[in-house]
């Protein structure tokens, strides 16, 4: 009796009796969340009525869809390397989020997902705003699980976190009933360190980084292709050590970019459908291909059958399912790339490639002729997505985090953007999800205050989730929209016209007076229709201290090359 | 390059967890590959569940897949292996009306030899069990099938590996980490 007694104290002193809502306001705090973006709802109402006694602690950004919520929640993981939090009632209000989900799933986005839920006797019942949202995000999250009982909320929140942030990240769902949410329990915060059947980060095979190395000290053409690998495991400083010692060329996937600085002399730019001519001609030649943290999506290959097939093929990748999962690599090196290639520098021979160097400079001045020059110094009357980007670049100095939305104007703003500091290119790789930008910007700038953070966006895109200007008005968050209005859905339009002869079914827009709307949020807005309007613009929208729209009246039939048509081969690489 | 598509047996150790069925049988589904058979048990490390799956598909494919259910949090490990690879065994039950029992004696023998159990007898019906492998039981239908049978279930195979299987060193890491 007398030990029991003692045991009971103690617990006593270590906990504290609270509700299951306020355990999930806690816990999150625990976590070092201070911000979360979110919309209200019945199932979810006592973690709101928790929220409002800790807002001094813990901002809720009110977006006005949760779709907006999970893609603020990216945005603020992206440019933070930090777990984004969105938060929703049961219902549509879970299953608003699930577009955001699954984009942080296929681009490997750290965002914890926490839904209210029926109460658990409802389960079930096909109860009023029930939906199975477990059954529903299993495939897009790299975990959910659901919380019935108060007393389990602080380990499934630690959980949550733990899983979303290590080894690869990915989006969690926990979804929480409501008698759980208003149930008390003995709260104790303790976080996640290991679960047992999940190792994060497999151990680097010293043996595979001797055979990594021995063939890239014995190439001749070298090549590598990163991706957001090298971002995620904050290897830019080692992945950059490894390019200057052994002097070789560098591409980047989509969300690779920024990761090394674009003007490094040893970047040769982006791979894939809409990258640049020389890597991805140049792929078909190089005699070693060295992918780092990236994932050979069909955008970046093209067809397989005819990729770098004359190439060794070494592959670093954190997770093992990637390895051989698309092209069958030569060399596998798992692990942590921060730590894989400050092991391969030091098996690394001082060494440069200037001829093969070369090689791709040539191809860059023919891709400059017949494109580039063409698309940020045009002659013709209508503007180009390319010179609006030149323009921001010049008022950025490379320093702004740029975030795109998808389509053509996410083409021309990855190849054109400049970027001098890394998780600097936020926009939706995998999943093509229009409607990310404005909202991802919104996290994005929350996240980080004190940078430029400028939103590039089609009409179209603009159109899907163009309510959360009225966030960025509530929020007054000071972020910077450009939409490059060609009234088209311009990369289908484009698409198209190649492939589908001219049959525009349904791509052209009718476009609202988008100017008006912005002013409607009070928000300070601009449309440039002329070439000589477009730098003053540009200027005062960098320069302004709040947010600014700006929208450019760009030539509506314009296309995006290079290109790999779908299918084709990346050496086919078409320049118009 | 066409890789010849056989049957593999595929073998996941997992955390007792109500979702993980569904992340599993989504990864093939992904694929459009038919499960032919699935069993879940307990292992033998207590509170570690096993997944018995036979699928047909490329040894490519196998590999790919059993990477991607690895992946997953509450997977701690899993394996595929070819049928050489595994003994392995299915289970099935007929219900037979019990009056044939006596009036035909070939019914008699054809369980003698077949090495089947009989589970229970009444007056209406008697039950039949029998464990083996899938031409075993086929055969014991269709010799039973002219008599009549009243049901019949087949459960999905279940399969021990002839190598050994390293879970529970795995476990001992951790736990001594």
């Amino acid at each position: 009796m007398k030990t029991q007694t003692i045991n009971k104290k103690q617990v006593a002193e270590k906990t504290q009796r609270i509700t299951g809502s306020e355990a999930i306001v806690k816990s999150l705090m625990a976590e070092g969340v201070d911000i979360l973006y979110g919309y209200p709802g019945g199932a979810i109402m006592p973690v709101y009525d928790e929220l409002y006694k800790f807002q001094d602690q813990i901002h809720h950004v009110l977006t006005r869809h949760e779709q907006g919520a999970a893609h603020a929640a990216q945005g603020y993981a992206r440019i933070s390397g930090k777990v984004g939090v969105a938060i929703a009632t049961s219902g549509p209000g879970a299953t608003n989020l699930i577009t955001g989900i699954a984009d942080a799933q296929i681009d490997s986005t750290p965002i914890v997902c926490i839904t209210g839920q029926v109460p658990s006797h409802l389960l079930g019942s096909d109860a009023f705003q029930e939906t199975d949202i477990v059954g529903i995000s299993t495939p897009v999250t790299k975990w959910n699980c659901q919380v019935t009982k108060s007393e389990d909320i602080p380990k499934a929140i630690a959980k949550a976190f733990y899983i979303a942030k290590s080894g690869r990240p990915g989006p969690v769902l926990v979804d929480i009933t409501k008698d759980a949410q208003f149930g008390e329990l003995d709260f104790k915060y303790e976080k996640c360190k290991g679960i047992r059947s999940y190792i994060p980060i497999p151990k680097t095979d010293p043996q595979s980084i001797i055979a990594a190395a021995e063939l890239i000290n014995n190439a001749k053409k070298p090549m590598i292709v990163w991706g957001q690998g090298v971002i995620l495991g904050q290897a830019e400083e080692e992945l950059k050590a490894v390019i200057e010692k052994a002097g070789i060329p560098a591409a980047w996937t989509i969300l690779g970019a920024s990761a090394l600085p674009t003007s490094h002399p040893l970047n040769i730019g982006m791979v894939g459908m809409h990258g640049n001519y020389a890597p991805n001609k140049l792929t078909n030649e190089c005699d070693v291909l060295i992918a780092i943290g990236m994932r050979f999506d069909d955008r970046v290959t093209g067809d397989l059958k005819t990729y770098a097939k004359q190439a060794k093929i070494i592959h670093f990748d954190i997770d093992p399912a990637e390895i051989d999962k698309n092209v069958k690599s030569d060399v596998a090196v798992l692990g942590n790339s921060k730590e894989s290639l400050a092991l391969l520098f030091d098996a690394l021979n001082k060494n440069s490639h200037d001829s093969w160097l070369k090689e791709f400079k040539d191809l860059y001045a023919i891709e400059f002729e017949k494109v580039i020059k063409g698309d940020i110094n045009p002659t013709k009357e209508g503007l180009t997505m390319g010179e609006v980007l030149k323009q921001i670049n010049i008022e950025s100095k490379g320093n702004a985090a740029i975030v795109s939305d998808v389509g053509q104007h996410q083409m021309i703003a990855c190849r054109y953007a400049d970027f001098n500091v890394s998780k600097s290119n936020i926009t939706s790789g995998g999943l093509g999800t229009m409607g990310f930008a404005l909202p991802a910007a919104i996290g994005a700038k929350m996240a980080a205050p004190d940078r430029e953070v400028v939103a590039i966006i089609g009409d179209g895109g603009y159109q899907m989730n163009i309510q959360e200007l009225g966030t960025i008005f509530q929020q007054k968050a000071a972020v910077k929209i450009v939409v490059l209005n060609n009234e088209f859905l311009g990369m289908v339009r484009q698409w198209q016209q190649l492939f589908f002869d001219k049959r525009y079914a349904s791509t052209e827009m009718t476009n609202p007076n988008f100017v008006a709307i912005a002013e409607g949020y009070y928000i300070k807005a601009k449309k440039v229709t002329k070439r000589e309007e477009l730098a003053e613009a540009v200027k005062e929208m960098m320069a302004s201290k709040e947010s600014f729209f700006l929208e450019v009246c760009v030539e509506k039939e314009d296309n995006v090359f290079p290109m790999i048509p779908s299918g084709a081969s990346v050496s086919d690489v078409r320049l118009s | 390059m066409n890789e010849d598509i056989k049957s593999f047996t595929i073998s996941i150790y997992t955390e007792n967890n109500i979702g993980l069925l569904n992340r599993i049988s989504a990864i093939f589904q992904r694929r459009h590959i038919n499960i032919e058979s699935l069993t879940t048990s307990q292992s033998e490390i207590d509170g570690v569940n096993r997944f018995v799956i036979v699928v047909n598909m490329t040894e490519t494919n196998a590999n790919k897949i059993v990477k991607q259910i690895e992946k997953q949090v509450e997977t701690i490990r899993a394996y595929y292996h070819t049928d050489e690879e595994t003994i392995y065994q299915e289970s099935c039950m007929f219900k037979i009306k019990s009056t044939l029992l006596f009036e035909e004696p070939q019914i008699q023998n054809i369980i003698k030899e077949c090495n089947a159990r009989i589970v229970t007898v009444n007056k209406e019906f008697f039950v039949l069990e029998k464990s083996g492998r899938r031409n075993e039981i086929e055969s014991l239908r269709r010799d039973l099938n002219v008599f009549g049978i009243m049901q019949f279930v087949r459960s999905g195979r279940i399969a021990v590996t002839k190598d050994e299987m390293k879970v529970t060193e795995m476990l001992l890491a951790f736990n001594n980490q």
